[in-house]
């Protein structure tokens, strides 16, 4: 066994003794312990990317002594290695571009618990990213769960205590659900390891066995994890949660948190009751409609809205959208272009924050689309990022989202009754984003008479100020341009990793 | 009966003073025990005013009731669509358990392979007599691991939300609470004190024998670690702050379940990468029934006994005072 194998068990350890060190730490060290955690973990997944890549095989990793199904494991494929490298680059950027606010808006003493809720939810990611076993991921979604609850806290006001209590209502609603579903299927199959599931189940399928309560394990499944990544009638939660929540707290909530969920998703689709199943039981379809009401009522919520934070987040509803549609199409195709368009996704919208943080900061920390006017004048480096974000979510080429809007375009081609509506919906939602984004891209570039800048209190910031900010947003801005230009790689990657899958 | 002892002599004997006691004449606990009712909760008029006119001003301004249909539609469908919403789950979930296999039948999926290792190894290959405990702590380690890690994360976010910190003035403020910490219980209750004293010191003894014993009989970190966790709570409610805060303040709390969470973290790590890499391990099973067997299960109790008392005392604490 090679050493580098070692390194998915180690970096999951690793950022599980991170949480409980940043809690005897000062807000200070904590936070350096951070960065350098979630550092050595991307570079340890780098290298286990390289190593299934090279070797073109998926690896079980078993924790202990005992082999599975008596012992738990962890299974390393392309696509988690590629997603572990992913989520531990975003989150590292997310944490970067929001060191001012932390410091800020959270009070002295609570800064090394806001580094354990970190720490602990990359552990979850990381551990939802690999496992191999439900239970398992059960158990780490109940961690992801609350450390996502006290992030959305820890910057103490109304409107954050609400949002977490929502949050945390909405999100055990999911996770109740989704534990009754695997009740369900441990009842039926016996099995908690997903490999035995899928055998079981491909036996119970083929014997026509147990319809119905399969049937429903899988809709509970799918729906309780549907409400915690708030897919369109789930999303309540989302707007204020990401609304009012420190920087960092909102960018990694609406770039990893709900990606995480959703990749659990993908794996129970794929490894625990095979993709063959899932879209002959027509739960697809049920994804289908509501990933496109999401795309639509989405973007109409956002183009409502008059605070660009809120705004941004009802964005991500409509994103989600966009990624249960593709799973709704019910082909390889469709699933890939989700797949990308989790990825796209995660480094768009964590831009569009950090560079709506760098407006707002120049604007009298309002967030009122009216004091954003000309703020693209006074921070240019914000002012540009946000451009870019707001291009490749409306699905310019040369920048990421349009790659994944043509994937989900040619997808929805491939699938015979379900291309006029994909396509419909895609160009509806893409008008609607447009709107909204261009209308907030051509108001911070309006300029504003000098008097009122005074008057206002506005002042003018350069890329130096605020150093870690800015680098992140060069950082963001680079990956979206890497995914817009040379997707075809990574989506070989993505296809070669979904192929191990099963 | 004669008596034997003079009047004044026999008043302070045992016998005498159980019988007052039978008669009901004189009652021991008149007098020494505290019995001020306690004060019961009352407003004043302005804070009850300050909060109509939040609430008011919640739904006027922040949602904005009036101007926004959204909302209104939401409220009137919001019932009914609930009612049916929960008579729609339950139809479903009946019809699925309906379908489900019979409870206790030899032929269930759930009685296989996986089951029979557990029950007819489970001793020979983790050293507990407990076959549950071997299952936790041994053959499905990583979970576990995960669950200790939740009630961590769990008190962090209660510390989040409750702790008081800095020096906020009023009625939230630390000192505001610190000092009347105890208004709404009678101080140093003679009853509950007595009680405690008794009490306590089998209850942390009965913890730490389910700790200690997980491997052997019913019990484990989880149920020993609550116990003790509820001997400490009834401490601080019989003798107060002062008392407990000499041995257990938030410090000790945060540095003893830092330790047991490493020492739980590294002794797995250990036992996975030894295990995943095919190495011997080299801890020794010991004889089965011994207190001293099993492996690094009864380390790992113990430490999830630690994590589990200090959370819920830290619970308690949290909602009571926000601070310790």
């Amino acid at each position: 066994m090679a050493f580098v194998q070692n390194f998915p068990f180690m970096s999951i350890i690793l950022s599980l003794f991170a949480g409980p060190l940043s809690s005897v730490l000062g807000g200070k060290k904590a936070k350096w312990l951070n960065l350098a955690v979630i550092s050595i973990i991307g570079a340890m997944s780098v290298a286990v990317l390289v190593f299934v890549a090279v070797t073109d095989e998926a690896f079980v990793y078993t924790m202990g002594h005992f082999p599975a199904p008596w012992g738990n494991e962890i299974r390393v494929g392309i696509l988690e290695a590629f997603m572990a490298v992913f989520f531990c680059l975003i989150m590292l950027l997310c944490m970067l571009g929001g060191v001012f606010e932390r410091e800020e808006e959270i009070e002295d003493t609570k800064q090394n618990l806001y580094y354990v809720m970190v720490n602990m939810l990359l552990c979850s990611l990381l551990a939802l990213i690999y496992t191999n076993d439900l239970f398992t991921a059960y158990v780490f979604v109940e961690i992801n769960t609350i450390s996502a609850c006290g992030l959305i806290m820890i910057k103490q006001n109304g409107r954050t205590l609400e949002a977490a209590t929502r949050y945390m209502i909405m999100s055990l609603m999911g996770s109740g659900l989704l534990l009754l579903g695997i009740c369900f299927l441990y009842g039926l199959t016996g099995h908690l390891l997903m490999s035995n599931i899928k055998e079981q189940v491909a036996l119970l399928h083929a014997g026509g066995e147990y319809t119905v309560p399969l049937l429903i394990s899988l809709g509970l499944m799918s729906t309780g994890l549907a409400i915690k990544s708030a897919l369109f009638p789930f999303h309540s939660w989302l707007p204020d949660a990401y609304g009012y929540s420190t920087l960092s707290s909102a960018a990694i909530l609406s770039s990893l948190v709900s990606k995480g969920y959703i990749f659990l998703l993908v794996k129970i689709f794929f490894r625990v009751f095979g993709f063959g199943i899932v879209r002959d039981s027509k739960v697809v379809n049920v994804l289908f409609v509501f990933g496109i009401a999401g795309m639509i009522m989405g973007s109409i919520s956002a183009i409502w809205e008059n605070n660009i934070r809120r705004m941004i987040a009802y964005s991500s509803v409509a994103q989600i959208g966009y990624i249960y549609m593709g799973f709704g199409l019910g082909t390889t195709a469709g699933v890939i272009a989700s797949i990308y368009h989790i990825v796209c996704h995660a480094a768009t919208k964590s831009l569009l924050f950090v560079a709506a943080s760098g407006l707002t900061d120049v604007s009298g920390d309002s967030t009122k689309f009216l004091d954003l006017t000309g703020a693209g004048y006074r921070n240019k480096l914000a002012g540009v990022a946000f451009t870019v974000g707001s291009l490749s979510m409306v699905g310019i080429p040369m920048f990421s989202g349009f790659i994944s809007k043509l994937l989900f375009a040619q997808a929805g081609m491939e699938s015979r009754n379900k291309m006029l509506l994909t396509l419909i919906a895609l160009a509806i939602s893409t008008i609607l984003n447009a709107v909204y984004f261009m209308k907030t891209v051509i108001r911070i570039y309006t300029p504003v008479p000098a008097e009122i800048t005074r008057e206002k209190g506005y002042i003018t910031m350069k890329a130096r100020e605020r150093l870690p900010k800015s680098a992140a947003l060069i950082c963001f801005i680079i990956l979206n341009l890497v995914l817009g230009l040379s997707s075809e790689p990574i989506i070989t990657l993505f296809r070669r990793g979904l192929a191990m899958f099963a | 009966m004669s008596r034997r002892l003079p009047k004044e002599q026999y008043e302070h004997t045992l016998s005498y003073r159980v019988k007052e006691w039978l008669k009901g004449t004189k009652d021991p606990f008149l007098g020494n025990v505290e019995m001020k009712p306690q004060k019961e909760f009352q407003e004043d008029r302005k804070t009850i005013v300050r909060r109509d006119r939040e609430k008011k001003r919640l739904f006027e301004q922040i949602y904005d009731i009036k101007h926004n249909p959204e909302i209104r539609i939401f409220r009137r469908a919001y019932n009914i669509f609930s009612v049916l919403f929960c008579l729609f789950l339950v139809t479903m979930l009946l019809l699925a358990v309906s379908d489900l296999p019979k409870f206790g039948n030899a032929s269930n999926p759930v009685n296989n392979e996986v089951a029979a290792r557990y029950i007819e190894n489970g001793l020979q290959e983790t050293g507990a007599v407990n076959i549950v405990t071997g299952m936790i702590l041994d053959y499905r380690a990583f979970d576990t691991l995960g669950e200790s890690h939740v009630l961590f994360v769990a008190t962090c976010t209660v510390l989040i939300l409750l702790r008081l910190d800095g020096d906020k003035k009023g009625r939230s403020g630390v000192g505001y609470v610190m000092e009347n910490d105890r208004i709404y219980e009678p101080k140093n209750d003679m009853i509950l004190q007595t009680v405690a004293r008794i009490v306590v010191p089998p209850i942390f003894i009965f913890g730490i024998y389910i700790i200690l014993c997980g491997h052997l009989g019913p019990g484990g970190g989880f149920s020993g670690g609550a116990v003790i966790g509820a001997g400490l709570i009834l401490y601080l409610n019989a003798f107060g702050f002062a008392k407990t805060e000499r041995f257990f303040t938030q410090k000790t709390y945060r540095r003893t379940s830092f330790c047991a969470l490493a020492c739980y973290a590294l002794c797995k790590s250990y036992s996975f990468y030894t295990g995943a890499n095919h190495l011997e391990s080299g801890i020794p099973l010991g004889t089965p029934g011994a207190i001293l067997s099993s492996g690094l299960i009864l380390i790992l109790n113990i430490c999830v006994g630690i994590v589990v008392a200090g959370t819920m005392y830290t619970f308690y604490v949290m909602f009571r005072k926000g601070d310790y």
